[in-house]
C-alpha cells in the first residue's frame, strides 16, 4: 500500500521537479552572465568598478544562501518590494552563483597568456573585439570544469528555496508526506535519487563537453 | 617623407631608462636589422612603433600619419603594421587557418569566404597549406612561427616587426622561418630583432647596432660587417659572428 501511494505521488514530486530545473536553469544563467561580466570587470575594467565588484563577491559569498534568501525576500518588502517566491529565489540563487562563478572566469582569464590579448591588438582588434573574439571563448572554454560543479550546487541549493515558500522538489515532498507519515523515509529518499540521478548525469554530459572543447596544450598534465 | 619615421623615442620602466633618444626612418620595401646585447631596448622600440607599449617620449610616423597622435585610430594604424613575436602568440581556440583569417574577418571585415580563400593563400605562402585545420597545440615552433607570419601578412601591411622570431625555436626549425623572411624581403617592409647574423648579412639593406638603449651605429651589412667605426659595433659583431657562425 506504501508503495501504491509512493508511486501515486510521483507525478507530485514531478511538478516538484519541473519547478527545480526552471529554479536551476534561470538562476544559472542569471549567475553565468553577471560572473563574466565581474570578471571582465575586474580584470579590464578600472579601480572603482573594480573595487565595487569585488564588494559584491566578498558579501555574496560571505553570507549563507538561507539567509539571502531571507534578506531579499522578507526584507524586500518591507521596503515596498514584493516578489513572489519564485522569482526571490532566482534573484537569491543568481546573485549568489554570480559571485562565485565570477572567480571561475577570472582565474580562466587571468590563466590566458598575456601574449593572446597583445596579438589580438597587434592585428588592429579594439579590446572589446578581442575580448569577444580572442578571450571569451577561450574564457568559456577554461571554465567548463569550474562551471559544471557550479551547475550542480545550484542544482543542490535550490532545495533551500524552500524556505521562502517556493513549491520546488523538496517543498512537494513535504506536502506528500505531512498527509502520510509513514512515508516520510521513502519520499525523502525518493528524492535524494532524484537529486543524485540528475547531479550524475549533468557531470556526466558536461564532462563530454569539457573532453570536445579543451584546448590542447594548455592544461597541465599531472603524471601518476 | 619616408614610410616609417621614428623620432627621439624615449621609454623609461620604473627607474629604468630603456630607449634615450632613437630616431631612424626607413623607406618602402627596405629590410632593417636591429641587433644588439639583450635588454637594451631593441624590443621595447618594436612595442613603442605600433603602439603596444607607447613612449613616454617621441613620434612615430606611418605614411605620413602620426601613429603617436592620440586622435589618430590605433586599431587603424595597427592594421598596417604587422607584427611577428617571438612566443609566437597564436590564438589557441583556433585552427591555423582561422588564426590567420580571423583578422580578415572581424577587423577588415571580410566576407567569411573571402577570408578563407586568403588565409589559405597565405599558409600557402608560408609552405603552411596542409596544417590548416591544425591547432597551434599540434604544430611544431617553425609552424607556428609561420603561422603567425601569414596571419601578418594576411592584414597586407605596409611593414611587419618581427620581435626575435626564431629565439624560441630549435636550431633544426629556425631555417623554414628564415626562408619565410627571405622570400617576402622587398615586398613588404620588415623591420626585425634578431641575433641571426646570416639572415642580417644577407637580407638586410641596413644594420642598426643599439646598445643602453641608443643607436651606436647603422649601415649596410657590407659596412657593419667588414668596417664599422664604432668600437664596440666591431667587439659585438666579432664575438656574435664567431658564436653563430658565419653564413
Amino acid at each position: 500500500m506504501a508503495i501504491e501511494t509512493l508511486i501515486g505521488s510521483l507525478p507530485q514530486l514531478f511538478e516538484g521537479l519541473k519547478i527545480t530545473v526552471g529554479l536551476t536553469i534561470v538562476s544559472l544563467i542569471l549567475g553565468s552572465v553577471l560572473g563574466i561580466l565581474m570578471a571582465l570587470g575586474r580584470v579590464y575594467g578600472r579601480k572603482p568598478l573594480s573595487f565595487l565588484i569585488y564588494i559584491y563577491e566578498k558579501i555574496f559569498r560571505g553570507i549563507p544562501l538561507l539567509v539571502i534568501f531571507f534578506l531579499i525576500y522578507f526584507c524586500l518588502s518591507q521596503i515596498g518590494i514584493n516578489l513572489n517566491p519564485f522569482t526571490a529565489a532566482i534573484l537569491g540563487l543568481g546573485l549568489r552563483s554570480a559571485a562565485y562563478q565570477a572567480q571561475i572566469y577570472r582565474s580562466s582569464i587571468n590563466s590566458i597568456p598575456e601574449g593572446q590579448m597583445i596579438a589580438a591588438c597587434s592585428i588592429g582588434m579594439s579590446k572589446i573585439k578581442a575580448i569577444r573574439y580572442v578571450i571569451l571563448p577561450q574564457i568559456l572554454r577554461l571554465s567548463i570544469p569550474g562551471w559544471s560543479n557550479e551547475f550542480t550546487i545550484v542544482l543542490k541549493d535550490t532545495s533551500i528555496a524552500f524556505s521562502i515558500g517556493v513549491i520546488e522538489l523538496m517543498r512537494q515532498g513535504r506536502y506528500i508526506y505531512a498527509l502520510d507519515h509513514e512515508l516520510v523515509l521513502q519520499v525523502l529518499l525518493v528524492i535524494a535519487l532524484i537529486y543524485f540521478i540528475m547531479v550524475i548525469s549533468i557531470n556526466k554530459g558536461l564532462s563530454y563537453l569539457e573532453k570536445k572543447y579543451k584546448m590542447s596544450g594548455l592544461e597541465v598534465e599531472i603524471k601518476r | 617623407m619616408h614610410m616609417l619615421e621614428v623620432k627621439d623615442i624615449h621609454k623609461t620602466y620604473g627607474k629604468t631608462v630603456v630607449l634615450d633618444g632613437v630616431s631612424f626612418s626607413m623607406e618602402k620595401g627596405e629590410t632593417k636589422v636591429i641587433i644588439g646585447p639583450s635588454g637594451t631596448g631593441k624590443s621595447t622600440l618594436l612595442r613603442c612603433i605600433n603602439q603596444l607599449s607607447p613612449p613616454d617620449k617621441g613620434r612615430v610616423w606611418l605614411d605620413g600619419v602620426e601613429v603617436t597622435d592620440k586622435k589618430t585610430n590605433i586599431n587603424d594604424i595597427r592594421q598596417k603594421i604587422g607584427f611577428v613575436f617571438q612566443e609566437f602568440n597564436l590564438f589557441n581556440h583556433l585552427t591555423a587557418l582561422k588564426n590567420v583569417s580571423i583578422g580578415l574577418e572581424k577587423v577588415k571585415n571580410m566576407e567569411k569566404e573571402e577570408a578563407l580563400k586568403k588565409a589559405q593563400d597565405e599558409l600557402k605562402r608560408v609552405g603552411l597549406k596542409d596544417q590548416a585545420d591544425q591547432y597551434p597545440a599540434q604544430l611544431s615552433g617553425g609552424q607556428k612561427q609561420r603561422v603567425g607570419i601569414a596571419r601578418a601578412l594576411a592584414m597586407d601591411p605596409i611593414i611587419i616587426l618581427f620581435d626575435e622570431p626564431t629565439s624560441a625555436l630549435d636550431p633544426e626549425l629556425i631555417g623554414d622561418v628564415l626562408e619565410v623572411m627571405k622570400s617576402i624581403a622587398g615586398e613588404v617592409s620588415m623591420l626585425v630583432v634578431t641575433h641571426e647574423m646570416g639572415f642580417a648579412r644577407n637580407v638586410a639593406d641596413e644594420i642598426i647596432f643599439m646598445e643602453h638603449g641608443k643607436i651606436i651605429e647603422k649601415g649596410t651589412p657590407n659596412q657593419m660587417f667588414k668596417n664599422p667605426k664604432i668600437k664596440r659595433t666591431k667587439e659585438f659583431l666579432g664575438k656574435i659572428s664567431s658564436l653563430y657562425g658565419e653564413e
